[in-house]
């Protein structure tokens, strides 16, 4: 058993178009937020966790801006996995006695103004000039995996588009959520062909907005008064172009999922909820496919019917709405991944929604491009 | 018959120092591809360093130009729609391009294509796939 953290702080920011708000502010009003949600002071924070959307140099500006007196920071960005994998680094920051209480927070507002400014421009990166002159827009490098996943499987487009109808059927019950109509799978199939096989509606949302959480010691945690929210068990990959062994249908959730099911010593029938990342259908159905849910190759028939819809299905998912549906904040889903999860376990979530005695959920983030390097984080969530 | 072509403008790449060569064969019309000595591999796109291996004895040599699509997607709501692709090298690596030349519903996985050099903004021409046999 690895170290011990608990969850004890969340918070999502309600805003999905971020006028008169600036970045920073959002990650201050995020952290005021989960603070809130602890229970805990600003003062009791001591490490603080963020990605390259923390404006400023890695944390420097915002540890100021905030006003914090931390002892421990991480920064590591891997795109829209940060948050999930900064949930690691504290727990492993608080098992070597570095910090007690982390702070870990994500904004973008991509809708009200600010660029994604946190993807690669400098001409060093060394894939630059064998990419961008080919315009690899983020729809088109998922659509190539959809493409050849579609090609070597038989997925089809129905089976996509399953995947946003079970998250619209969640959306449905979530006030914040940007699309809140519940849609059909013709309806999928008939909006727009944005990127070959990907419709619009295969697309998740462009939103602003952000989130908060809070990283405690167990004896912290046990004082808070909170719902226990423990970290059982988590795993991390990097899979990207193998130097022209290019394979463009499996993602590191095939080792980041054999790593978080490995320490958290549980079988998948035991997940009662999941919070998959899904900036597109596919990248749903083939991170099923890897953590293990099905089989290889399977993922488009194991979400049809609605086996995603809570009440409806075998594995409830994204009971927020997902980024489909709920929020994307600057393009970057993790956060509100992990904070709907702990929602659940907590029994927290809309009632419409809520899983029936959720102790065990699973939360996976893909971040950068399953279609051409991309980041994998899995982590397995327990209600004490 | 519309035909994905090429209208739209291409940034230019910006040569590194262990990837001059290959914007240099382009500039003469000819694919280059990494290949490296000790382990006998090719890789895309080109390190001075082999990214199988980790020997540092790549040595450049010019590809065939030939290979099949491993898989598409055309931006349909591109101000100028353009066809991103992987091509399979007849060398091995699968490396990420665009398709022109072809007919939208005519693309295919596994259709047989060659490299066909088109310019750039300011730099050095990028390789591209057209249908093989293409006159």
């Amino acid at each position: 058993m690895g170290a011990q953290a608990y969850i004890s702080g969340v918070f999502e920011h309600p805003t999905r178009k971020a006028e008169g708000l600036s970045l920073a502010q959002l990650h201050a009003d995020c952290a005021a937020g989960a603070l809130a949600d602890a229970g805990l002071k600003k003062g009791d924070v001591d490490g603080y966790f963020c990605a390259s959307d923390a404006p400023g140099i890695g944390p420097l500006n915002m540890v100021d801006y905030l006003g914090l007196d931390v002892r421990h920071v991480d920064a590591t960005e891997i795109g829209g996995a940060s948050y999930l994998h900064h949930i690691t680094q504290a727990q492993q920051a608080i098992a070597d006695s570095k910090c007690n209480v982390a702070l870990i927070t994500g904004a973008g507002r991509p809708r009200a103004g600010a660029a994604t400014y946190w993807l690669p421009q400098s001409p060093d990166v060394p894939d630059l000039g064998f990419e961008q002159p080919y315009g690899p827009a983020t729809v088109a490098l998922y659509a190539l995996a959809a493409q050849r996943h579609m090609h070597e499987f038989g997925t089809t487009s129905e089976q996509l588009a399953w995947v946003k109808v079970a998250a619209s059927h969640h959306a449905q019950h979530n006030p914040q959520a940007m699309l809140r109509d519940v849609v059909t799978v013709e309806d999928v199939l008939a909006s727009p062909m944005i990127a070959d096989p990907l419709h619009k509606l295969d697309c998740c949302v462009i939103s602003d907005g952000g989130g908060a959480m809070i990283v405690t010691r167990p004896e912290i945690a046990r004082s808070l008064g909170k719902p226990l929210v423990r970290v059982r068990g988590s795993g991390m990959a990097i899979k990207g172009q193998a130097g022209g062994d290019v394979d463009l249908t499996t993602t590191g959730a095939v080792k980041s999922g054999a790593a978080a099911f490995d320490e958290a010593g549980v079988r998948h029938a035991d997940i009662k909820y999941a919070s998959i990342y899904d900036s597109f259908t596919i990248t749903v159905v083939m991170t099923l496919e890897d953590l293990g849910f099905c089989a290889k190759g399977k993922g488009g028939a194991f979400v049809m019917d609605g086996n995603l819809i809570s009440g409806v299905g075998k594995l409830p998912f994204n009971t927020d709405g997902g980024g489909l549906c709920n929020n994307h904040p600057g393009g970057k889903g993790g956060m509100p991944k992990t904070i709907e999860a702990v929602r659940q376990l907590r029994g927290e979530a809309h009632p419409a929604v809520q899983v029936p005695g959720c102790d065990l959920a699973l939360v996976h983030g893909t971040g950068g491009f399953l279609g051409s390097r991309h980041s994998s984080a899995t982590l397995i969530l327990e209600r004490e | 018959m519309t035909m994905t072509k090429t209208t739209r403008k291409i940034p230019a790449p910006t040569p590194l120092e262990d990837s001059r060569d290959f914007w240099e064969g382009a500039a003469r019309g000819e694919l280059m591809l990494k290949h490296c000595e000790a382990c006998g591999r090719a890789h895309h796109y080109p390190r001075a360093r082999c990214p199988h291996c980790f020997s540092d004895r790549t040595m450049w040599r010019q590809a065939s130009g030939r290979g099949t699509v491993y898989s598409w997607t055309i931006m349909r709501r591109a101000p100028q729609p353009y066809t991103l692709a992987y091509v399979e090298l007849d060398e091995g690596p699968r490396m990420l391009t665009n398709l022109v030349g072809f007919a939208p519903d005519a693309i295919e996985i596994g259709a047989a294509v060659e490299v066909v050099f088109e310019p750039t903004e300011g730099g050095p021409p990028v390789p591209m796939f057209r249908p093989a046999g293409h006159d």
